[in-house]
């Protein structure tokens, strides 16, 4: 029994059955939860979109996330020029399809940004941005800009809403990161969040955006407090992190260019 | 072992033969997914149905797996679960399957699944090993919820999400300790609760490797 057990015929009879065996086992269940699976990661996507416009309720079913959701417009923005631009420019059918992040390490759909201007230390920026837009009876309400930028042990990926004038912040979100909890964690903290509202990007000239973490919270008196929030405390890299990608994204090489076409009319 | 029963089998490594706290296996995870409750359980969920079914899909083909390769028709069978457990977790609990991430992956890895299948399943039926199975993955669960408990309720202040403690940081009382959602936290727990479970049960101590002698070395003075 053990002998013919271990010729070598037997051992790879037994390992070819068994391998494909499994195989069917494996394929099955990845052919079979496939769409559930992607209907958990887009909606993930949506309800991700919403929180940062400040639109999630909480425990909102899928329904209701995705009919929210369905009001904003999806668009593709080439960061350079400011205007939106087809689909079919990056390769794409359907805009939800584009992914920036996979993008940005492709040569043909990004650009090397210089170390000097590398504020969010990302390195690599895509050319088309992933925006989403919200207007009510022709007149833009919302703007959700996709944002990321290093902290201290990671890169942070959120969304930033601005309200319709395109300067004053209606939310500003991370779902992706893996800084230390409890410390840099917090950015995640709704109390922390909660100051973003209301706050303005760009000062009166509406060119550079102004941002600020400060420590020891924002007094009422504050000189510039429409520009400034509480940093988190015990994270002086992580705030300094958010203030960063957020000046990067709001500035020349992120969005600028097109907010100020979009509040001159120009898009 | 061929007598054991299954009461036995199954309730033994709860206390008495602890994978952690005993056999100090799979402490990899025991630190990395216990920050909260939710993602603990779920976790535990998976480890059990990934050992049980490994143990029985082992304990089935025992007697046609050559000696040769039977290590490596171990691991086949656990990763094929493995995966499985994955895409499962990924269709029907998406949240948590993020938190969980990459240690979803890992129970590939996770010692107590190998070692029940190449310890106990290579010679024992399908039921036992089952049986077997799920009661050290239940001895997994069972360490882990505690670490789990302690971690976060005093380092968030909550337990299963809901606030326990209100913390400082939403306008509560209650200084969380920082220490406890990182990692090596989880070891002072599971240290010391293999300090307790070793007082409760004494058979437990190892015996000492070696014995201190007595300081014979004259200090000069």
């Amino acid at each position: 029994m053990a002998k013919a057990k271990e010729t070598v015929s037997r051992t790879l009879l037994v390992a070819l059955v068994l391998s494909i065996a499994f195989s069917v086992v494996v394929s099955t269940a990845a052919v079979l939860l496939r769409p559930a699976q992607v209907e958990n990661q887009n909606l993930d996507i949506r309800s991700n979109i919403l929180a940062a416009a400040g639109m999630l309720e909480p425990g909102a079913s899928a329904e209701e996330i995705e009919e929210t959701f369905s009001r904003f417009d999806v668009r593709l923005l080439d960061l350079d020029s400011g205007e939106y631009v087809e689909p079919q420019a990056v390769g794409v059918a359907d805009p939800m399809k584009y992914d920036m992040y996979k993008a940005a390490s492709n040569p043909e759909l990004s650009t090397d940004i210089p170390a000097s201007e590398d504020k969010a230390g990302i390195k690599r920026r895509p050319n088309v941005a992933k925006i989403f837009t919200l207007s009510e009876n022709g007149e833009l309400v919302r703007v959700v800009l996709p944002v990321h930028g290093y902290g201290l042990w990671s890169t942070l990926y959120g969304f930033i809403s601005l309200e319709g004038d395109t300067n004053t912040i209606e939310g500003l979100g991370f779902y992706d990161h893996a800084e230390t909890p409890g410390l840099g964690g917090e950015v995640d903290n709704p109390r922390w969040k909660k100051q973003w509202v209301g706050k303005e990007v760009y000062g009166d000239q509406l060119d550079e955006p102004q941002i600020k973490l400060v420590k020891g919270g924002v007094s009422s008196d504050a000189a510039n407090k429409e520009h400034k929030v509480d940093a988190l405390s015990g994270a002086t890299l992580t705030s300094r992190g958010v203030e960063q990608l957020v000046n990067y994204w709001m500035g020349q090489r992120g969005y600028e260019t097109y907010l100020k076409k979009l509040r001159q009319g120009e898009v | 072992m061929a007598d054991a029963t299954a009461k036995q089998v199954l309730f033994e490594p709860i206390f008495s033969n602890n994978p952690i706290a005993l056999q100090i296996l799979g402490i990899c995870s025991a630190l990395a997914v216990t920050t909260s409750m939710n993602v603990t359980l779920v976790m535990c969920a998976a480890v059990i149905a990934v050992t049980a079914f490994s143990n029985l899909a082992v304990s089935l083909v025992r007697a046609q797996i050559p000696g040769s390769i039977r290590i490596i028709v171990q691991m086949t069978i656990i990763a094929s679960l493995v995966i499985v457990v994955d895409q499962l977790l990924k269709a029907y609990a998406y949240e948590i399957s993020k938190q969980l991430s990459v240690f979803v992956g890992l129970i590939i890895t996770n010692c107590i699944v190998m070692g029940r299948a190449e310890g106990f399943a290579m010679k024992n039926g399908p039921w036992l090993s089952f049986l077997d199975g799920i009661g050290n993955g239940m001895g997994y669960s069972v360490m882990l919820i505690f670490v789990a408990f302690f971690r976060e309720l005093l380092g968030a202040g909550s337990l299963f999400g809901v606030t326990i403690m209100p913390v400082v940081n939403e306008g509560g009382w209650y200084i969380p300790n920082g220490l406890l959602l990182l990692p090596p936290s989880a070891f002072f727990i599971i240290g010391l609760a293999i300090w307790g479970l070793r007082t409760w049960k004494p058979e437990q101590v190892e015996d000492a490797d070696f014995k201190m002698s007595r300081h014979t070395v004259k200090e000069a003075f």
